[in-house]
């Protein structure tokens, strides 16, 4: 395995192999949270932040299920510790910015559900990442999921104005709008290769 | 007024209702990622359907059967467990299987967990009924999101590589619109099934309408 | 006052809930192994087939395999266990060694393309490769495998420089139409960054593998 550069994991993540538009990870929010910016901004940046907590202690988790052998409690340990992550950075918004804590309202805790945290850990895990290039991985994910969301809810906010056939309204204009924007995303292909 | 009666007959309708009233993808719009990222064959979505309703059926039955003992406080997390159980285990018998079909869903078998028709399910509908009706539900739902996963996969497999099943159905001369098995394709597809959908509502809805001010006339 | 109304549950108890999630963690833990146990051996029958069937598709004419481990210290079977690179040297029915497939890697346009190459110890060159994991183009990279002018590229030539400690000429993919030399790859054109990886990949594994492998070849000739 090569040791692949930071910034190319980082790059990668965020965009070549965007989560959201590429990899199909973190679509239920994608599209129930993208129809305003600012909600969208925030839940961004709190799905980032679980998924830097659940990079590292997946990292952690997997070093001791394979130093004992237990590979086949992966999956569990890893959706555990994604609840777990869930229910810290709930706890701690509340506390800390109650107002964002009511916006997001129940969008925080189906983050639990968000395909792309999930993937983040199995994916990192495949790759056999070390902890450094872990961490830049969930922090490229994170970025890119944020640019998608902005993106969208960009896009949904100025159509809210315009007039659109009847039968696109809702989701299906948004999904539409995904394609293009995935189709888009694939001009970045081959950045980062020498 | 005669308390609530819990409503315990199953009915054609438990099925149905997962198939088209309350379909996972289409109606509920559930469960997208699975939805857009293997439907580029039609071999992927028939694998993913079944692999996510055997652990639909598999977890439904345990959290019904353990119902009354899994106290409130503690349910979400305890279906979660139940759920990841069950894709463990259909995770190793793929991998039983066929190595080809495993690599070619890669990790999206176990990122059924997430899929939040089965924890919706459970939490809605398992904990709340008797084993067999969970049972008749689970299957009525999975053979929602495995048909869901077909209108896709055919559509991708048939323009994006000319083949159905692996079948050369256009023939050599046919230049294959590679995007639709590419990941714009999958979000083209998915809403211009959901437009054609819409499309069908709305003429429902007009033809009921003018048929209310045929008869109010 | 009808009574098939439930009652409201009273709160469980900390230890009626310990005691629930423990006895279902259980319950999980052992499903899981019970499946991963009965599974297993299947499993690992079909890992061994799939690199059977790549070995044996980049070293034509073979028909069994056995596994070496390869590091700065030499060659060893890879049942001794150990670190190393695993080679494996397939042989044909009259159990002469046919030749040696490793894996190779490099950065192509989507993500990493990873493939199984075959070198001929005999006429020092790399007979084909086979693509192990790509997530390249379909239609555009995954033609590495089916253009005719990228496969008549192979046997590429990987003999050793004199002083044996690296490649007499370096594994590198030129531009289509500019190939001078057999151990150039000419790329196919539309298609360059995949060839790339493949050039760059098989020259990093060959420079890699083959000085520390060539020295020790006879150990592998002998099959038991």
């Amino acid at each position: 395995m090569h040791a692949d550069s930071l910034t190319f994991i980082f790059l990668n993540a965020a965009i070549v192999n965007n989560f959201v538009l590429a990899l199909f990870l973190g679509i239920c929010p994608f599209l129930g949270v993208s129809a305003k910016l600012k909600t969208a901004v925030s839940m961004g940046f709190a799905t980032t932040l679980v998924m830097l907590i659940s990079s590292i202690c997946a990292y952690a988790i997997n070093s001791l299920l394979v130093a004992y052998d237990l590979e086949f409690l992966r999956l569990i340990s890893y959706i555990a510790v994604i609840a777990s992550a869930v229910q810290l950075v709930e706890m701690s918004m509340k506390k800390f910015s109650p107002a964002l804590f009511r916006a997001l309202g129940i969008f925080l805790p189906l983050i639990t559900t968000n395909c792309a945290i999930l993937g983040l850990a199995l994916f990192q895990t495949a790759k056999e990442y070390n902890f450094v290039q872990s961490v830049s991985y969930a922090l490229g994910a994170g970025a890119g999921f944020i640019l998608a969301l902005v993106l969208m809810a960009g896009l949904r906010e100025k159509l809210e104005l315009a007039e659109v056939p009847s039968i696109s309204q809702g989701a299906a204009l948004s999904l539409m709008l995904a394609g293009i924007l995935s189709l888009a995303f694939m001009g970045f292909a081959g950045l980062g290769a020498q | 007024m005669a308390g609530r009666k819990r409503d315990d007959t199953i009915t054609a309708d438990t099925f149905l209702e997962g198939i088209w009233r309350e379909n996972p993808v289409f109606v509920m719009l559930l469960g997208m990622c699975p939805v857009l990222a293997v439907t580029n064959s039609v071999m992927n979505a028939i694998a993913m359907g079944v692999a996510t309703t055997f652990v639909l059926i598999g977890s439904s039955t345990l959290v019904s059967l353990l119902r009354n003992v899994i106290p409130k406080q503690v349910r979400i997390a305890t279906y979660i467990v139940i759920i990841a159980t069950f894709v463990t285990i259909v995770d190793y018998i793929i991998q039983a299987i066929s190595l080809d079909l495993y690599n070619a869903l890669g990790a999206f078998i176990q990122l059924i967990v997430v899929n939040c028709i089965i924890l919706g399910r459970a939490e809605a509908f398992a904990s709340k009924n008797r084993p067999l009706k969970a049972i008749v539900s689970g299957l009525g739902m999975g053979a929602g999101f495995t048909i869901a996963l077909l209108c896709l996969g055919s559509v991708r497999e048939l323009l994006g590589s000319g083949t159905l099943l692996g079948f050369s159905v256009f023939g050599a001369q046919f230049e294959p619109w590679v995007v639709m098995i590419l990941p714009p394709g999958g979000f083209f597809v998915l809403g211009a099934w959901l437009l054609l959908f819409n499309w069908l509502r709305e003429r429902k809805t007009r033809l009921e309408l003018k048929e209310e001010t045929v008869h109010a006339r | 006052m009808s009574s098939t109304a439930p009652l409201p549950a009273a709160p469980a108890s900390s230890s009626r809930m310990i005691q629930v999630l423990g006895g279902i963690a259980m319950l999980s833990g052992f499903l899981v192994v019970l499946t991963y146990q009965l599974t297993l051996p299947r499993i690992e029958e079909n890992r061994q087939r799939a690199i059977e069937r790549a070995v044996f598709q980049v070293l034509p004419g073979a028909t069994t395999r056995r596994d070496f481990l390869v590091d700065d210290n030499g060659v060893r079977p890879a049942s001794e266990g150990g670190s190393g690179t695993r080679v494996y040297a397939a042989y044909d029915a009259d159990g002469r060694l046919k030749g040696i497939a490793a894996e190779a890697g490099a950065r192509g346009y989507q993500d990493i393309v990873r493939i199984l190459y075959g070198y001929d110890p005999a006429c020092e060159c790399i007979t084909g490769f086979a693509v192990l994991q790509s997530t390249e183009t379909p239609g555009l990279g995954d033609k590495i495998v089916k253009d005719a002018k990228f496969l008549a590229n192979f046997p590429l030539d990987a003999r050793l420089a004199a002083d044996g400690k690296q490649l007499a000429n370096a594994i590198v993919t030129v531009k289509h139409g500019s190939k001078t030399g057999p151990w150039q790859i000419d790329a196919i054109s539309g298609a360059t960054i995949t060839s790339t990886a493949v050039g760059k990949g098989l020259n990093n594994s060959a420079q890699m593998l083959l000085p520390r492998l060539h020295p020790h070849v006879d150990q592998l000739k002998v099959q038991p």
